[in-house]
């Protein structure tokens, strides 16, 4: 029982020195008479990750496919099929991770941060989309994100909602992808990856607020088609813009637009584009005094917008862990609160100076002032540009789908009398041979 | 006519211009990527000297059953008969049974060796990663029972829950061909 006694003594060493001391060995090695040999500690490997590339070979083949579907064949139900097929692989089957939507986190990080290395099949992954983007407009959209699959499943009533409402809510993940690049770049946190509404359905299993943001989103996207893609979603403002130069596009009709307006009603994504009419005369000059006014007003939302952006960093920074632990420490140091928590108990274990761990919160801090700047610039030139949009005129003959917005769902082909015409002709042809 | 051809070529220029300078910037992405691409992936590990065992490593992982299981490190065990990591401090008896076991799962298994020695493991199919006997053993033992993430049950997700709830900042990302942090032996 000698055992048991120093086990007595050093819990009252404890509960005098009262403080966890971490690595401590109070014991000595036994010495073994009876031949015992010690086990070593089992160390299981990371499963292989050949699942990775095969990952990215998938992804690649589903791209390709997608483009042929959405430009050659025109089919929506060949569309639907694939869409299916990349719900249960990337969706259900690999459980949305890792996914290009959050890929740019990861790319942002390394670009700031030298340490971290970007896996290969992660920059893959973010940089395969936007090379098909370049060539093909957004077949990732269409048919291989298992996010934009899921909301498309669930869009049974579509309703169309007005376009002052598309315009604004879609500043929204402006927003989101310049605060998912802002904190990644500062290494506090992917918050895309956070907020990510349907990683726990296709996990089955995650918390319960973002399981309920989940299927509110889904709830919405009965009636309010893939609201996450068109409203939220961070990568799909890169897929916007790079579908707008995209080498070929989706187009209504497979040959010429013969203004029948069937097509009108078509898009549950309010991307199709109507003909313009004859700009009225009256209004020139008021217009043109309007974005005259609006030029100069850039500069200026963009420096609003920097301005506000580096004015909350001390909200902001507090999404670093270092940040809240130095203002715990100070509050704990100030006398203002007694009690220590789990991590500021853990950071005086380490016997680290404190005036370091300041200094080392105030630079962070004041790489959130300027990344506030950058960030808040950023949305301000965006709600700039965007207000100069809407007020130039576009001349538009033939109905379109808008190059930016389209997602490629293929929709509304068979809307289009054209389009049935050359389903004739082509079964017309097979039937000869 | 004349003009609205030029305009519509300097379109065309712009757009096409465009096109290449952003074809060649995600070119510089991949170019980048590749030239800092280690063969090694990275993958969440917790530094078991920051850990503080409170308990979140078995709540929040995304998997049902946490990837994060209690190891034992022999070769700092002590071995002890009375084990502050296997026994509730007031186990009246020390002998194995639900109500003298810390561990809520059983998943300690404790044999004798010789006198005074015993010896403990983890049965991994049935740790929780509560971390309830790493808090046991680093107060009143050598500490030789510490938590880790299996790298056979985790999936790597991009950014890891339970390292967003851990209240100490153990967890960080580490080269997959090295990814456990075993604690090291420090024999007095």
């Amino acid at each position: 029982m000698i055992r048991s006694d120093r086990v007595i003594i050093s819990i009252a060493l404890f509960l005098i020195s009262c403080g966890v001391a971490w690595g401590v060995e109070r014991f000595p090695p036994p010495d073994f008479e009876s031949g015992y040999e010690m086990p070593s500690p089992t160390a299981p490997h990371a499963r292989q990750n050949i699942y990775e590339y095969i990952d990215v070979a998938v992804l690649l083949a589903a791209l390709t496919v997608s483009s042929y579907l959405i430009l050659k064949k025109r089919s929506r139900r060949a569309l639907f099929v694939l869409m299916v097929f990349s719900l249960l692989y990337f969706g259900f089957w690999r459980k949305g991770c890792v996914c290009p939507i959050g890929a740019t986190q990861n790319i942002v990080l390394s670009v700031f941060d030298s340490e971290y290395v970007v896996p290969v099949t992660v920059a893959a992954f973010f940089l395969l989309p936007l090379v098909f983007t370049l060539f093909f407009g957004r077949s990732f959209c269409a048919a291989v994100c298992p996010l934009g699959a899921v909301q498309d499943l669930v869009l049974s009533h579509p309703v169309s909602i007005p376009g002052w409402a598309e315009s604004g809510l879609r500043l929204l993940a402006y927003v989101y992808l310049g605060a998912a690049v802002l904190f990644a770049a500062t290494g506090s946190a992917f918050i895309i990856c956070r907020y990510d509404p349907f990683v726990s359905i296709f996990r089955l299993t995650g918390s319960l607020n973002i399981l309920i943001l989940g299927a509110c989103l889904l709830l919405i996207g009965v009636f309010i088609g893939r609201p996450y893609c068109r409203f939220l979603c961070p990568y799909g403002v890169i897929l916007r813009h790079l579908s707008r130069l995209s080498k070929w596009r989706v187009t209504i009709t497979p040959d010429e637009c013969i203004q029948c307006r069937l097509c009108e009603e078509a898009c549950p994504f309010g991307a199709i584009k109507k003909p313009t009419t004859k700009w009225p005369q009256k209004e020139y000059h008021v217009a043109k005094k309007r974005l005259v006014f609006l030029i100069l007003l850039l500069p200026v939302l963009i420096f609003l917008g920097g301005w506000f952006g580096s004015g909350i960093k001390a909200v902001t920074s507090r999404a670093h862990e270092t940040v809240r632990l130095a203002e715990r420490i100070y509050l704990e140091e100030a006398g203002e609160v007694e009690e220590t928590t789990d991590a500021s108990a853990a950071f005086r274990a380490t016997g680290k100076e404190i005036s370091e761990l300041y200094d080392e919160a105030s630079h962070i801090r004041s790489q959130f002032g300027l990344g506030g700047w950058i960030f808040g610039g950023f949305v301000g030139l965006v709600i700039g540009l965007k207000l100069i949009g809407l007020s130039v005129w576009r001349r538009r003959q033939d109905y379109e789908a808008d190059r930016a917005s389209c997602l490629a769902c293929g929709r509304c082909f068979a809307y289009c009398p054209r389009e049935h015409v050359r389903l004739k002709k082509a079964k017309e042809a097979n039937g000869k041979r | 006519m004349a003009d609205k051809n030029k305009e519509f070529d300097r379109r065309h220029f712009l757009r096409d211009g465009l096109w290449g300078g952003c074809l060649a910037a995600l070119g510089m992405v991949a170019g980048s990527a590749a030239r800092k691409h280690r063969q090694t992936e990275m993958v969440w590990q917790i530094d078991p000297y920051t850990c503080v065992a409170c308990g979140n490593c078995a709540t929040y992982c995304v998997l049902e059953e946490s990837a994060v299981k209690c190891v034992q490190v022999f070769e700092i065990c002590g071995y002890c008969d009375f084990c502050p990591g296997y026994f509730e401090p007031g186990a009246n008896v020390l002998e194995p049974g639900a109500e003298n076991e810390l561990c809520p799962t059983g998943a300690i298994k404790r044999a004798f060796v010789e006198e005074p020695y015993y010896e403990y493991t983890i049965d991994e199919s049935l740790c929780i990663g509560c971390a309830k006997c790493v808090k046991g053993c680093a107060a009143f033992g050598n500490g030789s029972l510490f938590l880790q993430v299996r790298h056979d049950r985790c999936l790597n997700c991009n950014e890891c829950s339970i390292a967003v709830a851990c209240p100490s900042g153990a967890y960080r990302r580490v080269p997959a061909d090295q990814p456990y942090l075993l604690k090291k032996v420090n024999h007095a």
